[in-house]
């Protein structure tokens, strides 16, 4: 008789995880479903623990309130959990404290069974929930809440705190204060998918939590710090997220944690403003040009300036450096009617940190059509990014007038930093030729 | 002709604009960092604060009415994407 090469172990309790519903706390079960073969979430980020889609349901004295769903695959798991903790004619509120499909795949069909039951969402939902619900949209009871509404369950009721942009419009917070729970959906989330649930049981997910943070949380770090600065205040002993472990012995140890990773990466070292100058350049010309508007720039008081060969590094620690920054100048030459591959791909990355507000600007030598800063200057401007100087291009090898019309450029880009620049006035006839 | 203008105070540039000129048409060839989704009054991304000079512009249609209170927006916001400088001086900055 043959004997298998290896043992035949029974699963893990952490991709099996719970038969039924678990008790969260007094009246407040989980009811949502684990997803332990994830291996890539939002296309954006790798989850090699899978993850899990928690939705809670809150039971008062006069009826309950079903916290979020799950995707859609798991629509089953969700309603047997679901029925063997309330019936659906039970069901007053449904909450959604993001519309994104991760919680909401159960939702139309949720509001098919319990048609009495009134939607709640933040206003910035609602347009989400339309596309969402489609026809159905209209025959749905929906009420949208912000911070100071609340909903009645009898003996206890919920109230809402609005969380804008972590990490979508449309994110809320809903606070069970008799049981001191927190429903925070994607925030202090993780995608880590163990059965056991709660914190002090799981494996250790501390690495998940981070990744969470960096790929999902990190591009809106201050609408997260926003959010802590509210939630901060409550008295919670439980933090109840939509993703991974609920966390429940050591709440104020995640949002510490949170503020942690919130926070740049490199904090800036003086008051002085921070002017960043990235390069490439094949024949030394956009060189030239960038040692000359870091030149200007220095020139400015109040300015610490820096200037990077782009080639020279990865491009991570320069996420962290510009993160702080007040403002960023790439450089690059045209090459086959573009810029470059490397800068292209900075142009990328740029998206996993905030830089909604900073001042960008784009410089370069070019042969003869010289498209490449235009196109930066466009990218920069879609990074929600203020670009008071029109781009600087020089035809090939630059002369000495152009080197200082570098300088400059960068005294330009320093006062637009300290506030010192000159407003200027211009026709709309002068711009629209622009 | 009467004569507007608009400030775009995060860079600190005025424009002179025929009255009736769309926020729109000028606020990415100054390099404002006010930024366009839709560009057609239902996302909310062009959410605009009017610093000062609000009374200068157009009324918001219902359409804007409602991106606007789904966006929780303030009493001094408007959409750059829709509003229209109908004279004086009005300053913004991105919302
Ligand atoms: C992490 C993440 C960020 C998103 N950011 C935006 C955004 O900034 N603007 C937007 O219009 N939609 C945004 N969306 C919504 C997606 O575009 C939307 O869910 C879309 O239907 C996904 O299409 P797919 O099913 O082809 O992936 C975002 C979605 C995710 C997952
Ligand atoms: S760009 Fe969408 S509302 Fe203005
Ligand atoms: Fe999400
Ligand atoms: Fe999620």
């Amino acid at each position: 008789m043959s004997v298998p090469p290896f043992a035949l172990r029974p699963p893990a309790p952490r991709t099996t995880g719970p038969e039924g519903p678990v008790t969260v706390a007094p009246g407040v079960t989980w009811i949502g479903a684990l997803d332990p073969g994830l291996r890539s979430f939002d296309v954006i980020l790798k989850t090699s623990n899978g993850t899990t889609y928690n939705s809670y349901l809150v039971r008062g004295s006069e009826g309950v309130a079903v916290i979020d769903t799950v995707k859609a695959e798991f629509t089953g798991a969700f309603f047997k959990r679901f029925e063997e903790s309330a019936s659906y004619d039970e069901i007053r509120y449904i909450v959604l404290n993001h519309l994104e499909p991760d919680h909401t795949g159960a939702v139309p069909e949720l509001v098919r069974r319990a048609p009495q039951a009134e939607i709640l969402l933040s206003p910035r939902g609602l347009p989400m929930l339309r596309a969402l619900l489609g026809a159905e949209f209209d025959n749905a009871k929906v009420r949208p809440v912000t911070t100071g509404h609340s909903a009645d369950l009898g003996d206890r009721k919920l109230d809402f705190i609005n969380t804008p942009y972590v990490h979508w419009p449309d994110t809320q917070c809903t606070w069970l204060a008799d049981a001191r729970v927190l429903f925070t959906c994607d925030l202090f989330g993780s995608h880590f998918c163990d059965g056991r649930l709660f914190e002090d049981q799981v494996d250790d997910f501390r690495l998940a939590f981070d990744n969470y943070f960096d790929r999902i949380m990190r591009p809106f770090r201050s609408f997260v710090t926003s959010a802590l600065d509210k939630i901060e205040p409550l008295d919670f002993a439980v933090l109840a997220p939509a993703h991974g472990p609920i966390l429940r012995s050591a709440p104020r140890d995640w949002l510490a944690r949170t503020r942690l990773l919130a926070t740049p990466r490199r904090k800036a070292d003086s008051a002085e403003k921070v002017l960043l100058i990235f390069y490439v350049s094949a024949y030394g010309s956009t060189a030239q040009l960038a040692q000359a508007i870091h030149d200007g720039a220095e020139e400015e008081p109040g300015v610490r300036v820096s200037l990077f060969d782009l080639e020279g590094s990865d491009i991570s620690p320069f996420l962290d450096l510009i993160e702080e920054a007040d403002g960023i100048a790439l450089g690059t030459p045209t090459i086959n009617g573009d810029a470059v591959r490397t800068v292209w791909d900075m142009l990328a990355r740029l998206v996993d940190i905030e830089t909604k507000g900073k001042l960008g600007a784009a410089f370069g030598s070019y042969g003869w059509s010289g498209e490449a800063v235009r196109l930066v200057e466009a990218r920069l401007q879609g990074l929600k990014m203020r670009l008071p100087e029109p781009g600087l291009r020089v035809k090939l090898h630059p002369s000495p007038e152009e080197l200082e019309e570098g300088r400059a450029f960068g005294r330009r880009l320093a006062q637009q930093l300290t506030g010192t620049a000159a407003p200027r006035e211009i026709d709309f006839a002068e711009l629209a030729a622009r | 002709m009467e004569k507007a203008t608009l400030t775009f105070t995060d860079v600190s540039i005025t424009v002179n604009v025929p009255p009736g000129t769309r926020i729109i048409e000028m606020s990415e060839k100054v390099g404002s960092g006010i930024t366009y989704g839709c560009r057609e009054g239902e996302c909310g991304t062009c959410l605009t604060h009017v610093v000062e000079g609000a009374e200068n512009l157009s009324e918001p249609s219902a359409l804007e009415m409602r991106v606007l209170s789904e966006n929780l927006a303030g009493s001094d916001d408007r959409l750059a994407c829709q509003c229209r400088v109908l004279g004086g001086n009005v300053k913004v900055r991105p919302g």
